[in-house]
């Protein structure tokens, strides 16, 4: 069900303000989604006053530089810190991405960073994605298959048929666009969301695998697929400048075409 | 495991920046309802003009006033903004637009071609 408003429990306070040292010369804002679990009061906003000049470029630079220097209880996901795990994924200024590779400078003032929209806070910006991987098993991210594999070999693929997953295996599972999905914020439940159903295409349409018509069958649902409207945030969104929406649309061909025989 | 209980939902419609594409997608939805509620008003201005000179004279004098006229105009651009999205959508369904750079561009291009189909209507009236 839409619910348009944040419940009781998570709307959001004025937190505390921390002040670079004096000496400091050229400071940037940062405002910080801040919620404990062992306190049991609401989120709040905390304002920290970074110091740019021993800042690195990214944003998850100037985070971890708060964790070092100012606050050690700041909680966050990192790893990479170079856009490839997925980890750091935040909502930073109205959009979700990576901190670890969005530049401090691409903005002008003050940066202010949420956690991945409309999920349960685990505590600051770690929000709980056990839905999310759950989702994510259920369209068996795996090849399948019904022939015996070749004794001697591997089952090979065409250049062609490689060519075909680019822009599809890139993908590193960090959930912005789903998350920034209002259809996936309203009916996470039952929609599979646009990373999700990126992987599924990703695996309906590699040539090795002999389970299309299974997994398309998995699909033809109401919600699974057809929640999606093309409102195209999560093309707009992704750090890793892949389409999710373009494979929504080509799977919703995959299932029409095959009615259509 | 840990007790689940009492975790926030992290903020969502409140700090998330729309891209002009979601913006429009809403609006199409927000225009649809707005054109349901328009047919009904239709139905009453039709229905005034079958029930004899009496009804077609006030129903007149009210479709007169500027604030009425505002709101007819409404939905004239209405339609066309709705029509512009409805005819991306088409192109959506068959596979073509998807490209990122391409998203607010487009976007843009719907709004102002809206704008002209209702210019285009207001001049030849």
């Amino acid at each position: 069900m839409a619910e348009f408003t944040l419940p009781k429990n998570s709307t959001l306070t004025e937190g505390k303000t921390y002040k670079a040292l004096p000496e400091a010369t050229s400071i940037r804002l940062f405002k910080v989604y801040r919620w404990n679990p062992d306190t049991g009061s609401n989120p709040r906003i905390d304002t920290f006053e970074v110091d740019m000049d021993s800042c690195g470029p990214m944003v998850l630079d100037a985070i971890l530089k708060i964790k070092n220097e100012i606050d050690p209880s700041l909680t966050f996901r990192r790893s990479c810190r170079e856009g490839v795990c997925g980890s750091c994924a935040m909502n930073i200024n109205g959009k979700n991405t990576l901190a670890c590779t969005k530049a401090i400078d691409s903005f002008t003032d003050t940066i202010s960073i949420f956690p991945l929209p409309h999920l349960q806070v685990i505590k600051d910006l770690v929000p709980d994605m056990t839905h999310f991987y759950a989702q994510y098993a259920s369209i068996k991210p795996w090849i399948t298959t019904q022939t015996p594999a070749p004794a001697d070999a591997e089952r090979l693929q065409s250049h062609e048929d490689r060519a075909k997953l680019d822009g599809l295996y890139e993908c590193v599972m960090c959930a912005c666009c789903s998350t920034s999905c209002p259809s996936y914020w309203w009916n996470s439940e039952r929609y599979l969301g646009p990373a999700i159903l990126l992987q599924a295409h990703r695996w309906l349409i590699d040539s090795r695998d002999e389970h299309t018509g299974a997994r398309l069958d998995d699909l033809e649902d109401p919600f699974k697929v057809f929640r999606c409207h093309t409102i195209m945030n999560c093309t707009d969104t992704c750090p890793k400048g892949l389409n999710p929406a373009k494979a929504i649309a080509e799977i919703k061909q995959m299932l029409v075409k095959r009615q259509l025989g | 495991m840990a007790l689940k209980t009492n975790r926030p939902t992290s903020p969502h419609l409140q700090v998330y920046q729309l891209p002009l594409t979601g913006l429009i997608s809403i609006s199409h939805r927000l225009t649809g309802m707005f054109l349901s509620f328009g047919l009904i008003l239709f139905v009453v201005t039709v229905s005034a003009v079958s029930m004899g000179l009496e009804s077609y004279t006030s129903m007149q004098n009210v479709l007169q006033c500027w604030l009425v006229k505002c709101v007819y105009w409404g939905f004239i651009f209405a339609l066309f903004f709705h029509l512009c999205h409805g005819i991306r959508h088409l192109f959506w369904d068959i596979g073509i637009g998807f490209q990122q750079e391409t998203l607010h561009k487009i976007a843009i291009i719907e709004i102002a071609v809206s704008f002209v189909l209702t210019v285009t209507t207001f001049l030849s009236l």
